[in-house]
């Protein structure tokens, strides 16, 4: 361990290239070669085949491990001669973004997607459309929306929610039971407007059962809530599959009408949007209506969370993250703060998954797994806790970047046919989460921004901000 | 303690016990309103458990913590003890909070007691002035109608926010911190977080503050700015003080009743010079010979008894 030692305080505070080092950098880079070596027998050496009799053969891979030792080797004998020129890693990039250009790129941001459905009509046609707006944009937009309403709970008040997806499986079927059954049979004239008037009642549904999510778990902290959240969205997607007089367990429930027009449906009919207002009747109106209230339902959370954060319930919830004790001590009610948090972050997935049962047309617990969960989550820790615009950019790699790499074709000209570039998904994602981790512990945007100030605004590095502690 | 002093706070025959350890004994004493009140006592004299007692974070495991207000009684304390309510504030003023009752958070909100930590606890991640914002929650949260009314920014909310900034400015000045307003607590010196600590704590408006040792790690400079803002707050604010300290200078000084513990026990009660004669107090302190163990030993006894 000495010379590695040796290596790294050279590589900070000399410049020259002493020889000695780089042997040293060669021994270190064998020893790692021989490592790599050794780790990758078993994972990538032996392969067991079936032959054209569904006999299991095993089939011995030499250059594989090989390859992985000679990339282990570069990676090690290249990071420490890199060190020894005095070449300076950084092992924390402290890139500060101003508050301007975060605003300055948040506005740009939001143009573009106001103008995206006819970007994408103009750039690929009527028939090429649909695929972006829809797989694409409102996929990308629904997560959007389910991170920022996660930032309530664990960027702002710290505490750790891994069931997340429950709330907005909550809102799926409550949008799904209450259009598909209730109105038909109570209120059939009320049908047009299905979506619209129970897109706030799932909110409503799904805050509730935040309450009733926050009320055994208020004495929880840390891993302990984290744990007792992650159950709780296990019980809800179980409940979801078996209690099939209502849900109709794996079998799903089909037919959930679309959201119509305020009161118009997308219909060739006479009385539908494209008659009434003179157009040719197209699936790409509802297409584009819809991302356009994806679009609007995210941008509401993000008003509405921005506007909270300025209001005294928003900094008790920070400074609940910051210090729980504390708050007591100001005469904060803990109990209510947390609940608030809870009840607030639950209703913006309700709204999100009563939108997504809108959209599919067909829900099923399977859309609900604790993956959906991750995903939100990684896209909130990523983003940088607290921070909307790292939080939606994060949202856009981890769910676009899937979408972009099925569209990676052309990589099959060089890797061959067999080639599937969205089987690399998760392997590339956790390099890049890797990267983060060591380069930007805080997420993207790890600086807090003060909700008010006297003489001027100054962010607040992320070392000082703390993560909360449930 | 003077004769025409207005009790504040009557703690009676408080015990708090932590398994078999006995943390504090059968405590009584009387803090006077408009004083400072001094709690002193060797390491692990259980000052700090009495604070948790009064301020909610720990419920003593016997005992009555009356904090009354408006010329209220020991009439009035016993009519709310029967009562079975937590407190109760009569329209003449009058008013009783029986501490022991009361969930944390409610007797600083309700029965306005105030205190800061022996290991500071800032909001670090929070600007200073965020820090002085958010301990005049409860003000601004009815102000805000519960966020319905500050969501729309209706104006009746966002003059009350000026009142609050003007307020966190006040103290701010007072701490001399307004150069630091709009850096995070956590990067603020020592010394400025323990003051900072203590506006904070004054923020919320209270009748009784509470100190546990706010000169802990202060150099004499720091110490002084200190006892003049401990000053103030007492002259210029009526709120009463109730301080855990070490540092024999700043209690000697400033306070004007002082109460010594040892092993949870109360050793003495009186006023700085009287505490300073005591014998007891000297012996706790400083140690005794050997040869007055047993004198020691039998006063302790005495006490036990």
């Amino acid at each position: 361990m000495t010379s590695i030692d040796h290596l790294v305080t050279t590589g900070r505070g000399q410049t020259k290239f002493v020889e000695g080092k780089l042997g040293t950098a060669v021994r270190e880079g064998v020893k790692f070669a021989a490592l790599m070596f050794c780790l990758s027998i078993p994972i990538l050496l032996l392969r067991i085949d079936s032959d054209i009799d569904h006999k299991p053969f095993l089939q011995l891979r030499w250059t594989w491990p090989l390859l992985a030792a000679a990339i282990g080797f570069l990676v090690r004998f290249g990071g420490l001669a890199l060190a020894s020129t005095g070449t300076k890693i950084s092992s924390k990039i402290n890139w500060h973004i101003p508050p301007s250009l975060s605003r300055y790129f948040a506005t740009a941001g939001l143009v573009f997607l106001v103008l995206y459905p006819l970007l994408m009509l103009a750039l690929v046609g009527r028939a090429g459309s649909i695929k972006w707006i829809d797989n694409f944009g409102i996929q990308v937009m629904i997560y959007v929306m389910l991170g920022w309403g996660l930032n309530i709970v664990v960027g702002l008040a710290g505490l750790l929610d891994l069931g997340y997806v429950a709330f907005y499986a909550v809102g799926a079927y409550s949008y799904a039971l209450l259009s598909t059954v209730v109105i038909p049979l109570y209120v059939p004239w009320l049908s047009p407007w299905a979506f619209w008037v129970c897109l706030p009642m799932a909110g409503l549904l799904a805050g509730v059962w935040g309450i009733l999510l926050g009320l055994p778990v208020l004495r929880l902290r840390g891993d302990y809530l984290a744990i007792v959240t992650l159950a709780f969205g296990e019980i809800i997607r179980l409940v979801l599959i078996n209690w099939t007089d209502v849900t109709k367990g794996y079998a799903g429930i089909s037919g959930i009408p679309r959201p119509s027009f305020f009161g118009l449906p997308f219909t060739a009919a006479d009385n539908g949007f494209a008659a009434r207002f003179g157009l040719e009747f197209t699936p790409l109106h509802r297409t584009i209506f819809l991302f356009y209230v994806i679009l609007a339902l995210a941008l509401l959370t993000n008003w509405v969370s921005m506007r909270l954060r300025r209001l005294p319930v928003g900094r008790a919830w920070e400074a609940l993250r910051e210090d729980e004790i504390a708050c007591r001590s100001l005469g904060i009610n803990t109990t209510n703060t947390k609940l608030t948090a809870f009840a607030i972050g639950a209703s913006f997935a309700g709204m999100a998954g009563s939108f997504f049962a809108a959209r599919q047309n067909f829900i099923s617990p399977e859309s609900f797994t604790f993956n959906e969960s991750a995903v939100i989550l990684a896209a909130v820790v990523l983003g940088g806790m607290g921070s909307q615009l790292g939080v939606a950019i994060a949202a856009f790699a981890m769910v676009g970047g899937t979408e972009i790499l099925r569209e990676l074709d052309w990589l099959k000209a060089i890797f061959g046919n067999n080639f599937d570039p969205t089987q690399y998904r998760m392997l590339i994602f956790g390099f890049g989460m890797v990267a983060l981790m060591i380069w930007k512990p805080r997420g993207l945007i790890g600086t807090r921004e003060p909700s008010l100030f006297i003489a001027e605004k100054k962010s607040i590095s992320g070392d000082l901000v703390k993560e909360g502690h449930g | 303690m003077p004769k025409d002093a207005v009790p504040l706070l009557h703690v009676e025959h408080m015990s708090m016990r932590f398994g078999g350890l006995v943390a504090v004994d059968d405590l009584s004493f009387i803090a006077s309103e408009g004083e400072i009140t001094a709690l002193i006592g060797p390491n692990g004299a259980g000052k700090t458990t009495v604070f948790n007692c009064i301020t909610g974070f720990y419920k003593p495991t016997s005992g009555r913590m009356a904090l009354v207000g408006g010329g209220a009684g020991a009439d009035e304390v016993a009519a709310v003890t029967q009562s079975g309510r937590r407190y109760v504030r009569e329209t003449n003023g009058k008013s009783v909070f029986l501490l022991e009752r009361m969930p944390d958070f409610q007797i600083a909100a309700e029965a306005k007691v105030a205190r800061t930590f022996q290991n500071i606890r800032l909001f670090a991640g929070m600007t200073v002035l965020e820090n002085l914002i958010v301990a005049q929650h409860n003000a601004l949260m009815a102000a805000s109608g519960f966020t319905i009314y500050g969501l729309f920014g209706v104006r009746s909310y966002r003059s009350a926010e000026a009142r609050a900034v003007q307020l966190a400015k006040y103290w701010l000045d007072k701490a001399g911190l307004m150069n630091r307003a709009d850096d995070p607590a956590g990067d603020l010196p020592y010394g400025a977080q323990r003051r900072l600590e203590i506006v904070r704590a004054m923020c919320t408006g209270p009748r009784l503050l509470c100190l546990d040792e706010p000169a802990a790690g202060l150099n004499p400079r720091e110490s002084a700015d200190l006892n003049a803002l401990l000053r103030l707050i007492s002259r210029e604010h009526s709120t009463s003080i109730l301080l855990i300290e070490h540092d024999m200078s700043v209690v000697m000084e400033i306070s004007d009743h002082v109460i010594v513990l040892e092993y949870g026990i109360k050793i003495s009660d009186g006023s700085p010079e009287d505490v300073r004669k005591d014998p007891r107090v000297i012996a706790a302190y400083l140690g005794v010979e050997d040869e007055e163990i047993e004198v020691a030993e039998q006063v302790v006894a005495e006490l036990i008894r």
